[in-house]
């Protein structure tokens, strides 16, 4: 009985220290926002809505969203359309050479990350006339996401039963009709859940638009985020944090529809 | 530029399936080339041709600006033997080798396998919040959490010092690589959750209670039933969150390297001497390494993948 | 509506193995044809093959008087339906069964017009609007009937249309889809494993095995005249006794026991020559007493089949059995005889029948 108790206790206990070190660092962004003049301390927030107001008027802040928007937005349509035909083909054709194509793009999206290639991509960026081009940062990040993207996809096809393309061969639908009618719609979870991963991949990450895009005007939130609490003097700390916890809605927004719509279990490729 | 993405488990065609011709559109290799070609197009230009560029960009002394930036020489392995012999990239390799094992191997692993643990037969409210938590660190952008960390650290008015009491003390002066250490295990802790979380469910309870009635204790239930059922799990798991911590440009946002290189992990060396010093073929170099680093990594990974089946 | 004629028909896989091994086939027009096989047999491609699925390596396949041997599935005026029917998961009972029009441009009004009407005659009427996640195995089943008797085809090719069933419904649906090919009178190809609903269901079948066809018959000389031995094990729902024996002058000595020569190999056999003896459990006479040109043995098991027993005899030291009408069964460790029929034991040499 003692056991049991003492169990309890220790359990509640760990609990309670791991929910502290879990929240305390987030509190901040969702106190200061609503406190007028906030310091670094966490307090209880006067619940002021002149922050955001501010936030409005600030030259880059609405618009780096909007950035972040366009740049998630454009790479994750791109990442969907390609990797969705090159899944179905590789899935359905046996091209020559398939499947060492497929253990190459999986050994490449695995080694090839931004730290690796951050000297020759900013190269090549410079050469082809792609820095400060948000289209080209588009095609740089969709050509990092591609393999994985294409890889998960496959998964998707090759999990959808081949009978429903080959009956509506048999009724005579050409190729591409298959593919409009039937597979389109049979994988619409599959294209969602890559679109959705496309976009918070995009969205998070910095270290690519600081590279790639040195006008402040076409920067994503993440940099700006970055120039907002290094740049000179003392830290505008509500700007910041009501900027940040803008930043952060639309993350935390898309996680709770996936986690609502396909359960957020453990899914093979899915990382942020 | 791509988070490194667990690669998902080869779905193997059974050999019944195999037999019948797989192209059930009628496709075409033509026309299925069409379709792959355009998505291997942009592999090729945006991933596949930096990273063979980046070999030969080590073997010349290009730089940023100057005359090397008009005419690289070509240099072979001088980058490459100038690197090793440098004591600031061996100070960088020391601390990525600190940053992996102390945030990834056990901070990651063990926190999340904790939690996994702790919360394996629970239903309800508080697993949901807890879990729920964890998965926010991980989902909510990188600039945002760094930002986070800096104002709960700050020497002047962080909460830490005044939850602790103990005004003045800055973590992130005084102790950068613990302070990044414990930030990426906060940061990272879910992905590790989640899976042995769904490794822990796979668990077959019949096994659980042969052990419980055989008197084994918690520890010895673990030791016995469950390790053995998970042990492949902790391998990818080990594996994937070593690649990816390896890789991580976090650290730079909290805190640039600093101070004075105390914290300049490899992935922030690169940048720091490549990007803001203009060495890009040091840089290369290193980067070089970097990617060999990674191959050895992804093919233990991949073999793996492939003795499951 | 056409008739189907395989030529010579090959299929054989990059690996090398032949899947199909230069086949000749002719279905008359209006047929209700069986191919029946174990997995693996090649049944499945053949079908698959006439469809225009996969690809002849050889030979030729004609339907109607048109050679479509190079034409693709859509442009040979057949319809299939899949083993898994292979409906639109994405459509509702409408659309599914009017997607073929749907792909012949056919209006909108005009397709839903003929959905109703096929989907009327099948019953579905209820259930139009409904996803196939929400019907039965059944429904589904006749939703993928109606969809392809929407297409006008020439042909209907079914593949495995019962294995999804489970046992109860399945004898329903055999003779539902037996009453609907009688009404349309479409020529049907239906493969099946399950040697029972070929029987049952079909006009003619065709016994296959590793690429071959064993033997091409009505149900009634498939099942009475097995033209080899393996058609003879594959065939009826309790296997045929199939027993080694020698020819001693006008009878013969098989299991140690003394049986006459059946009535189709008189005269056809040569003395001392090694044969294999046939004849059906439901083909013999049980007797407690000994009988003259029986098999004789004592009963290790009796099988309850509901109307009859199914009786074990060891005889010598191989086992015969015989199929004894209920209320005769003996118990186990009796004695016991049966008695062949003359007029429909078979005689096999080198495993063809003599």
């Amino acid at each position: 009985m003692t056991r049991f108790v003492l169990g309890r206790i220790g359990f509640y206990t760990l609990i309670a220290v791991l929910l502290a070190f879990f929240t305390i660092p987030l509190l901040w962004l969702v106190t200061a926002p609503f406190t007028s003049d906030p310091t670094y301390k966490v307090s209880v927030p006067d619940f002021t809505l002149d922050n955001f107001r501010a936030i409005a008027e600030h030259p880059y802040a609405l618009p780096s969203l909007w950035n972040s928007v366009l740049l998630s937005a454009g790479t994750a349509l791109l990442v969907v359309i390609l990797a969705a035909l090159a899944a179905y083909a590789l899935s359905r054709v046996r091209l020559p050479g398939r499947d060492a194509l497929l253990y190459t793009l999986l050994l490449l999206s695995s080694i090839i990350t931004g730290t690796a290639a951050m000297v020759p991509l900013f190269q090549l960026a410079v050469q082809l006339n792609l820095i400060d081009s948000q289209l080209g940062l588009i095609l740089i990040l969709t050509g990092g996401l591609l393999p994985a993207a294409i890889f998960m996809m496959k998964d998707f096809m090759d999990a959808t039963p081949k009978s429903y393309e080959e009956s509506a061969r048999v009724f005579g639908a050409t190729p591409l009709q298959i593919v409009r009618h039937v597979v389109v719609p049979l994988v619409r979870p599959g294209l969602a859940t890559i679109g959705v991963w496309a976009v918070a991949n995009v969205w998070g990450n910095f270290l690519m638009p600081y590279l790639l895009l040195s006008d402040v005007e076409k920067q994503p939130a993440a940099v700006i985020t970055y120039t907002l609490y290094t740049e000179g003097g003392q830290a505008n700390l509500s700007m910041l944090s009501t900027f940040g916890l803008l930043y952060s809605i639309p993350v935390v927004l898309m996680y709770l529809f996936v986690s609502k719509k396909y359960g957020f279990r453990f899914h093979g490729g899915i990382k942020r | 530029m791509a988070q490194a993405t667990s690669p998902p488990e080869v779905v193997r065609e059974s050999g019944q399936a195999r037999r019948y011709n797989s192209d059930a559109a009628g496709l075409g290799r033509l026309r299925a080339g069409a379709f792959a070609a355009p998505a291997l197009l942009l592999i090729a230009v945006f991933l596949v041709f930096p990273a063979l560029w980046v070999l030969y960009l080590g073997l010349t002394n290009y730089r940023l600006t100057g005359i090397a930036a008009a005419e690289p020489q070509f240099v072979g392995l001088d980058n490459l033997i100038s690197a090793v012999s440098d004591p600031t990239f061996w100070s960088s390799t020391w601390l990525t080798v600190q940053f992996v094992l102390g945030s990834a191997v056990i901070g990651q692993v063990g926190l999340g396998f904790a939690i996994a643990w702790l919360l394996r037969d629970r239903q309800g409210p508080l697993k949901r919040l807890v879990e729920g938590l964890v998965i926010l660190a991980w989902i909510l952008p990188s600039a945002i959490v760094s930002f986070l960390w800096v104002a709960l650290l700050d020497r002047d008015g962080g909460t830490l010092n005044a939850l602790l009491s103990t005004p003045q003390f800055a973590p992130l002066l005084d102790h950068p690589m613990l302070s990044i250490i414990v930030f990426n295990t906060w940061r990272g802790t879910a992905f590790s959750m989640m899976l042995y979380g769904a490794a822990l469910g796979n668990v077959p309870p019949s096994h659980l209670e042969s052990a419980r009635l055989a008197g084994a204790s918690g520890w010895q239930q673990l030791r016995d039933v469950v390790f053995p059922h998970i042990r492949g799990h902790i391998l990818t798991n080990l594996l994937l969150i070593s690649l990816w911590t390896f890789n991580d440009f976090t650290p730079f946002l909290l805190t640039a390297g600093g101070p004075d290189g105390q914290s300049e992990v490899l992935a922030v060396h690169v940048y720091k001497v490549a990007l803001q010093g203009g060495e890009l073929g040091y840089g290369a170099a290193v980067s070089t390494i970097i990617l060999l680093i990674n191959l050895v990594v992804a093919v233990f990974y991949l073999r793996l993948l492939r003795s499951k089946k | 509506m056409a008739a189907i004629e395989l030529r010579g028909l090959s299929k054989v896989y990059p690996g090398g193995v032949k899947a199909l091994d230069s086949l000749d086939l002719a279905i008359p027009d209006g047929e209700f044809f069986a191919l029946l096989g174990p997995s693996g047999c090649g049944k499945t491609t053949l079908l698959r093959t006439i469809a225009g699925l996969e690809t002849a390596t050889g030979g030729a396949v004609v339907i109607g008087e048109r050679d479509v041997t190079g034409v693709q599935p859509g442009a040979r005026d057949i319809a299939m339906v899949f083993q898994d029917y292979a409906l639109f998961p994405h459509m509702d009972v409408t659309d599914n069964i009017s997607y073929p029009l749907r792909i012949k441009k056919v209006g909108k009004g005009p397709r839903r017009e003929k959905a109703a009407e096929v989907g009327a005659r099948l019953g579905l009427e209820h259930l139009m609007d409904r996803r196939p996640g929400q019907l039965s195995g059944g429904q589904q089943q006749r939703v993928a009937l109606a969809r392809v008797m929407a297409t006008q085809a020439q042909a209907f090719l079914f593949d495995e249309p019962l294995s999804n069933l489970d046992a109860r419904l399945r004898l329903e649906a055999r003779t539902f889809l037996k009453k609907l090919q009688r009404e349309l009178g479409v020529t049907t190809v239906f493969v099946t494993h399950d040697q029972a609903e070929a029987l049952a269901m079909a006009d003619r079948m065709a016994v296959m095995e590793a690429g071959h066809i064993r033997q091409i018959g009505t149900p009634a000389e498939v099942f009475q005249r097995p033209a080899n031995t393996f058609v003879a094990g594959f065939i009826g729902s309790t296997p045929m006794n199939l027993l080694d024996g020698t020819v001693r002058g006008d009878t013969l000595e098989v299991a140690g026991c003394k049986v006459a020569v059946p009535v189709t190999a008189e005269g056809r056999l040569s003395d001392g020559e090694k044969i294999v003896y046939g004849v059906r459990p439901e083909y013999m006479a049980y007797s407690a007493a000994p009988a003259e040109g029986a098999f004789g043995g004592r009963v290790v098991i009796v099988e309850n089949l509901g109307a009859s027993h199914l009786v074990t005899l060891e005889a010598g030291d191989v086992s015969v059995q015989a199929v004894v009408p209920e209320g005769n069964e003996p118990a186990v460790g009796d004695d016991g005889y049966a008695v062949p029929r003359r007029d429909r034991a078979l005689i096999y040499r080198d495993g063809d029948l003599v």
